[in-house]
């Protein structure tokens, strides 16, 4: 059949073939040999038959050259005597379905630019398909849309076996149609559903990776409006149908997130999960208050995912009326050394500022909090440091009540320092009893800057706050680059002991414990 | 107009005072004309200009003044003829009144002349002798002649009568006048001129002559009187004769000499030899200063208040080019050994010559520098000078004393050359440096500092401060290489100490080169792979050197503060993954420690590291009272890494120091030798947290700071696997830990100053001169002095123009009422004309009726 060798025969070859099955009904068989090319191997002709294939039943699609309707077997149809035309097209429509099964599996290839053929061609027959519905209306008016075909798209999309992230972000261009939206929603949930039906705990990592992309690509539309920018073009929209009410959007996308997050998932999806939760989540939810019982779970977990969890959970006790007892007591609980040294390091801070950002928290919270903090930051590095005292300076600014921490004219002197650092629960930590001598502590520090952030507490405080939101994201390279640049005395202050050699003095630690040989 | 009378009016008014006071000094004041102005306060030093005024004089004469001006022109408005005065030179007061009057005769002259010849042909020109026709004087003869003058003294001619008494103009007179206009008066002036002139002379002649009979009188007298005392100066004659006769004395020669030493100039006195407590004391004396200085930056004073360095080097170092004389004797003795000793009594001999050279020479050269110096700096240029006669006897006799040095050192020292050329490159100086051994190198390097000291050369300086960074990149290299090599940098250190004293720019951009090199290699390999290996040995060493160029105890440092952020990046971000990370972040905590030796502060990082190296050597991990922070992990791959469960290595192990080498690269162990090795950190470790209790024991929660490893040091001391050594170290430090003071005294903010309350009394400027407004620049002044004028000027010239108006107002009035009593006059007139008539016809009337 390819007697022509090379890329541009082949395609010369299947331009010809389906050329001839669109001519005339009677060669329709080559359509065999169009699909047969699709089945091979070499990269080249694939992408040159799938390109055929659009070609071919792209054209039958919009002639209504396919069976319409509940397709009987092919055996049955051909078996019997019925005419020759009813016989062609549902002949022909069974080839349609290979095809598309074809397409199904390709996405599952190697080669991304056959995946992504297959994926708009996929959608090309979805769009298609919608506007000649190949199924009979039940009523006027019925709302027909292929869900057979899509879900088998959105199923190819959540592969259990490999990422498949840039598919996912191509099929994020679909996704700005309300229409598609609103399905991928139902298919997604329904994917996920059937996946993690069976045994949750094997579901590969791959498959809630693609799950969580997908997920997160969608996003309803923030204020309220009609959904009008479908993918399938209608000549006309009617009220009935559930797919122009963002209100449904809303519950299909609910039930998508839901169902998602009642399995157990791995812990980085629930990270990234909770990061995007307040912003792209929340908001859209048709019942925010659901989501309680996956932060609640979340909130348990400890460490940076309870941290982010708090972000969902303040958002509903806020603005959802949500009564959650023990808020501030599991923030107290988060604070441990490790938060001056975790990546979430900047959100944590930006987050425990909003938390404590109300003026009436009562005063042994915010004292409490603070003594924990001074405490931590005898752990910190300089970075860190830099946020964490005015951090500190701000709280007690904002609660003139904890100014006794750092002001306690005629306070007798004490033997030890009342604050309990192991008790978990702010009231009784007695940090209202103490002092903040960490910071004292920390006005030794090397670098001058936290020097001087520290010492900010030995005047009267200012009034108004410092905006710790520049210091969040300060690394310690930024730190190191402004110090480097920063302009010193002139002439540079040079050592006036000459050196003797590397290791220095007799009385250095260096020369102590260290030899050169 | 109004603006020049004005301006007349004005410079009355001032001089109006000074008549008023002159008034009052008079007795003719009117009392009744003089108004004072009251002044309400007496203001001392004020000076009043109008306390009293005259207002009907002043008024008076602005009165006057304006009928001879205004009002003149008031009544000539309409007029357009004027009168010219076109008399020759009448307003010209350059030309004396005889000047003018010849000219004016010329003049005259010239114009009857031209005037005559036009029509009178026949006419001669009239001969005239001092303006008067020769005719009319040949006509009357009996002009007196002025020799025979004497004689007729009392007769007086009818001319001189003329003349003299301007009495009845006679015919010859009229002639004259009719010609002359305004000179008539010419013939008498002359007449008398020349009585005059003769009577002049005659006095003169007798008053001559009788000065020179007095003259010749006093002459006689004087040469009597000389005659007489002649005699008593007879001694003295000689001499007088002797001195008038040679003018100039010739000066003694030994006053000469003397004079001569006296105005020459004095080789300055060059301060005397200490002694060995003098040179000790100022020694110490420096260091005091320097150490003062250094306290001041540690506690990072406002750097505004700080005075300049005192240097120790002497402050023109760069321009005049000498390393520090003290530096430069102990490099020679590095180098060379017992060979210092041989040059110092040469060195001394020629340098107390070239001493005295340049004594002479300054005393010649500029004498500024001979009286200047004072104190210290006279000491400095001292030192200068002697090293400078140091440097020069070495460049002329190069390297005498290496001839001498030890045998073995002579051959390989006599392949060197003895100058090099700065390298211009880090690969030239790779090439001059390679291959050599480290004594090589180093005098390598030290001749180029030589051969390019910046006294000799402009582009000397560039060269050398690029050196530095040079021998900071070998140095590096030296560091990286297989194995490294120590000894050498231990050697260039030096080198490095010297041309970073020379060059501290050059030096601190070079350390902090590398330094961001170093931080920015690691930034991105946590960039990317999320954390950091230990960096090589040269990064270290780098860091090392970096403490031991610049002082690391100030509060804020061009070089030290990156350092140390980098220190502490080192024990944040590199994860320890095997026992020679261990090494390294062992050094890095020792640096860190000896960073900070002096200013004691505080660096969370190192305890938090030293809380790791402990847990990964602590037996069972409990991991009560402490939590470990990143780089660390509580479980895990490298948890265990220090950990000896060897009985045997326990008991065999003596604790030594660790080679730096293996922080470079860690040669293959016996399972012993590791565990020994891992003994020796642990060692290393707990001497640092010995250190770190007994530097930050002061601080005010030293016990919460040290907790972590509290309770990790009495894991360890329960495990009892440690060598019996390490435990007494343990105990030890756990007692100290204890024995530290547990005050814990409440904060208490410093007290501010309380905002004081608004006040409003006045604000008191003190006036330096009364009169000028205060405050501001001299243009500023100039500015609003002229506006001042401007605006009195101006208000000045609208009252000028306001008085102008009333006056003319009021003469117009005048006018107009002289005017209609003119008119009522002449009505009046013609009234009583008219009823004259009116009677007379009456009368006629009735006297007709009456017929």
């Amino acid at each position: 059949m390819e007697g022509e060798a090379g890329p541009g025969g082949a395609r010369r070859a299947l331009g010809r073939l389906v050329e001839a099955v669109l001519a005339d009904r009677g060669k329709a068989n080559a359509v065999f040999d169009i699909l047969a090319v699709l089945q091979c191997e070499d990269q080249e002709e694939v992408h040159e038959a799938v390109r055929a294939c659009s070609r071919l039943f792209g054209a039958l699609l919009a002639r209504g050259e396919l069976f319409v309707g509940q397709l009987p077997s092919e055996e049955m149809v051909m078996a019997g005597s019925r005419g020759a035309t009813r016989k062609y097209k549902v002949w022909m429509r069974h080839r349609y379905h290979s095809c598309c099964n074809r397409l199904g599996e390709l996405l599952a290839r190697s080669s991304f630019q056959i995946k992504e053929l297959a994926l708009s061609t996929l959608m090309k027959f979805v769009q298609l398909e919608g506007e000649h519905p190949l199924e009979k209306p039940k009523w006027e008016g019925n709302y027909l849309f292929p869900y057979q075909l899509f879900k088998s798209v959105v199923g190819g999309l959540l592969s259990p076996e490999e990422d498949r992230s840039l598919l996912l972000c191509q099929f994020r261009e679909y996704l700005e149609h309300d229409d598609i939206r609103y399905h991928t929603m139902q298919a997604a949930a329904d994917a996920v559903a059937r996946a993690a039906d069976g045994r949750p705990e094997q579901v590969p990592l791959a498959f809630w990776n693609n799950a969580f992309t997908l997920l997160s690509s969608v996003s309803l539309p923030r204020q309220e409006s009609v959904p009008s920018n479908f993918y399938v073009k209608h000549a006309e929209l009617s009220d009935k149908w559930k797919v122009v009410h963002l209100r449904e959007h809303r519950k299909a996308f609910q039930q998508m997130w839901l169902g998602f997050l009642k399995h157990q998932l791995p812990l980085r999806i629930c990270k990234k999960v909770l990061v995007i939760m307040h912003d792209s989540i929340l908001p859209h939810l048709a019942q925010p208050s659901l989501m309680i019982d996956f932060l609640a779970r979340a909130c348990d977990v400890g460490g940076a995912v309870s941290l982010l969890a708090l972000n969902g959970l303040f958002i509903l006790i806020h603005k959802h009326n949500l009564e959650y007892p023990d808020f501030y007591r599991k923030l107290y609980g988060l604070l441990d050394p490790s938060v001056f040294h975790v990546k979430y390091r900047a959100r944590f801070f930006h987050l425990a500022d909003l938390f404590l950002s109300s003026s009436h928290l009562p005063a042994y919270l915010v004292a409490a909090f603070t003594k924990r903090l001074a405490r931590l930051a005898l752990t910190a590095p300089p970075e860190a440091l830099l946020t964490v005292l005015p951090f500190i300076c701000n709280l007690l600014r904002r609660h003139p009540a904890c100014r006794v921490l750092v002001h306690r004219p005629r306070g007798p002197e004490l033997d030890a320092d009342p604050y309990d650092p192991r008790e978990e629960d702010p009231a009784r930590s007695r940090a209202l009893e103490s002092s903040l001598w960490e910071l004292q502590a920390l006005q030794q520090h090397y670098h001058p800057e936290v020097s001087k952030a520290a010492s900010a507490i030995n005047q009267a405080l200012s009034e108004a706050e410092v905006s710790i939101v520049p210091l969040l994201e300060l690394t310690a390279f930024q730190i190191f680059e402004q110090d480097l640049q920063k302009k010193g005395p002139e002439p540079v202050p040079l050592e006036f002991i000459p050196a003797q050699g590397l290791l220095g003095r007799r009385d250095d630690l260096c020369a102590q414990h260290f030899t050169l040989s | 107009m109004g603006k020049t009378r004005s301006a007349g009016a004005r410079g009355k008014a001032p001089g109006a005072p000074a008549g008023v006071r002159g008034c009052r000094a008079r007795p003719s004041a009117n009392p009744f004309e003089v108004k004072v102005n009251r002044q309400k306060f007496q203001v001392l030093g004020r000076k009043t200009r109008h306390d009293v005024g005259l207002p009907g004089v002043s008024r008076a004469r602005a009165l006057q003044k304006r009928t001879q001006t205004l009002l003149k022109e008031y009544k000539e408005r309409d007029k357009s003829n004027i009168f010219r005065d076109k008399r020759f030179g009448e307003y010209n007061s350059n030309i004396s009144p005889e000047e003018k009057m010849m000219k004016r005769f010329a003049l005259e002259q010239q114009r009857q002349h031209e005037k005559k010849s036009i029509y009178n042909l026949n006419e001669d020109e009239e001969l005239t002798h001092y303006g008067q026709s020769l005719a009319d004087i040949e006509k009357h003869n009996d002009i007196v002649d002025s020799d025979s003058d004497a004689e007729d003294r009392g007769v007086l001619s009818a001319e001189l009568t003329a003349a003299h008494f301007g009495g009845g103009g006679g015919p010859l007179h009229k002639k004259t006048s009719q010609q002359h206009g305004e000179e008539g008066q010419q013939p008498k002036s002359r007449k008398e001129l020349i009585e005059e002139l003769i009577a002049k002379s005659r006095q003169e002649k007798r008053e001559r002559q009788a000065q020179r009979e007095d003259a010749l009188e006093l002459t006689e007298k004087l040469d009597q009187d000389w005659k007489e005392i002649q005699t008593i100066l007879a001694r003295k004659t000689p001499k007088s004769e002797s001195r008038g006769g040679k003018e100039k004395p010739k000066p003694d020669a030994y006053d000469m000499m003397v004079r001569e030493l006296g105005f020459e100039m004095k080789a300055p006195p060059s301060n005397r030899m200490k002694t060995e407590e003098e040179l000790a004391q100022e020694e110490r004396e420096r260091l005091k200063c320097l150490e003062a200085e250094r306290l001041r930056r540690m506690l990072g004073k406002e750097e505004g208040e700080h005075i300049k360095r005192p240097k120790h080097m002497s402050a023109d170092d760069l321009s005049d080019g000498f390393v520090l004389d003290k530096d430069d004797r102990r490099l020679l003795s590095y180098k060379d050994g017992k060979m210092n000793v041989e040059e110092e009594p040469s060195g001394e001999a020629s340098s107390s010559e070239s001493e005295g050279e340049e004594g002479k020479g300054s005393s010649e050269g500029d004498p500024e520098e001979s009286d200047g110096p004072d104190g210290p700096s006279g000491l400095e240029s001292d030192v200068q000078s002697k090293d400078g006669s140091e440097r020069t006897q070495e460049e002329q006799r190069p390297n005498p004393g290496e001839r001498s040095t030890a045998d073995d050192r002579e051959a390989a020292r006599a392949e060197l050359p003895y100058m090099f050329a700065a390298p211009e490159s880090y690969e030239e100086l790779k090439s001059l440096l390679s291959g050599r051994s480290m004594e090589e190198q180093l005098l390598v390097v030290e001749r180029i500092q030589k051969c390019n000291h910046p006294s000799l050369a402009v582009g000397n300086k560039a060269k050398l401060e690029k050196l530095f960074g040079f021998l900071l990149e070998y140095v590096g290299d030296l560091a990286t290489s297989d194995p490294p090599d120590l000894g050498g940098i231990n050697k260039l250190v030096v080198q490095l100490y010297n041309l970073c004293q020379m060059f501290p720019e050059a030096a601190s951009s070079a350390v902090k080169f590398v330094l961001r090199d170093a931080m920015h290699d690691m930034e991105g390999m946590v960039e990317t792979t999320g954390r950091a290996a230990f960096p090589g040995l040269d990064v270290l060493v780098y860091l090392k050197i970096a403490g031991m160029l610049f002082p690391t105890s100030d509060f804020r440092h061009p070089v030290v503060t990156p350092a140390l952020l980098c220190l502490s990046q080192l024990l944040t971000k590199c994860p320890i993954q095997s026992l020679q990370d261990v090494v390294k972040g062992l050094f890095v905590c020792c640096l860190f420690l000896d960073y900070v030796s002096l200013s004691q502060r505080f660096i969370p990082e190192l305890i938090n590291f030293l809380v790791g190296i402990l847990h990964i050597a602590a037996p069972n991990k409990q991991s009560q009272g402490y939590t470990l922070v990143h780089p660390f992990r509580a479980l895990g791959k490298n948890s265990e890494l220090l950990l000896v469960s060897d009985e045997e290595a326990t008991t065999t192990w003596h604790r030594r120091s660790l080679p730096l080498q293996w922080a470079g690269r860690l040669k293959a162990q016996t399972e012993t030798e590791a565990n020994h090795t891992r003994l020796s950190c642990l060692a290393v470790c707990l001497a640092l947290v010995q250190r770190c209790v007994t530097v930050y024991g002061a601080l005010p929660s030293f016990h919460d700071i040290v907790q972590p490893l509290r309770a990790l040091l009495m894991e360890h001391l329960a495990a009892r696997s440690c060598p019996p050594e390490l435990q007494e170290l343990s105990r030890s430090i756990l007692t100290e830990m204890e024995k530290q003071p547990k005050h814990y005294r409440p904060l208490v903010c410093e007290k501010s100053k309380p905002v004081p309350l608004k006040l409003f009394t006045p604000r008191l400027v003190k006036v330096l001169e009364f009169g000028k407004k205060q405050g501001c620049t001299k243009e500023e002044q100039e500015r609003k002095r002229l506006i001042h004028k401007h605006k009195r000027e101006f208000k000045g010239a609208v009252r000028e123009i306001r008085k102008d108006n009333q006056f003319l107002a009021r003469m117009q009035l005048s006018e107009i009422m002289e005017r209609d009593a003119e008119r009522k006059r002449k009505v009046k007139q013609l009234f009583n004309s008219l009823a004259t008539q009116e009677g007379e016809w009456k009368a006629l009337k009735r006297k007709k009726f009456k017929k």
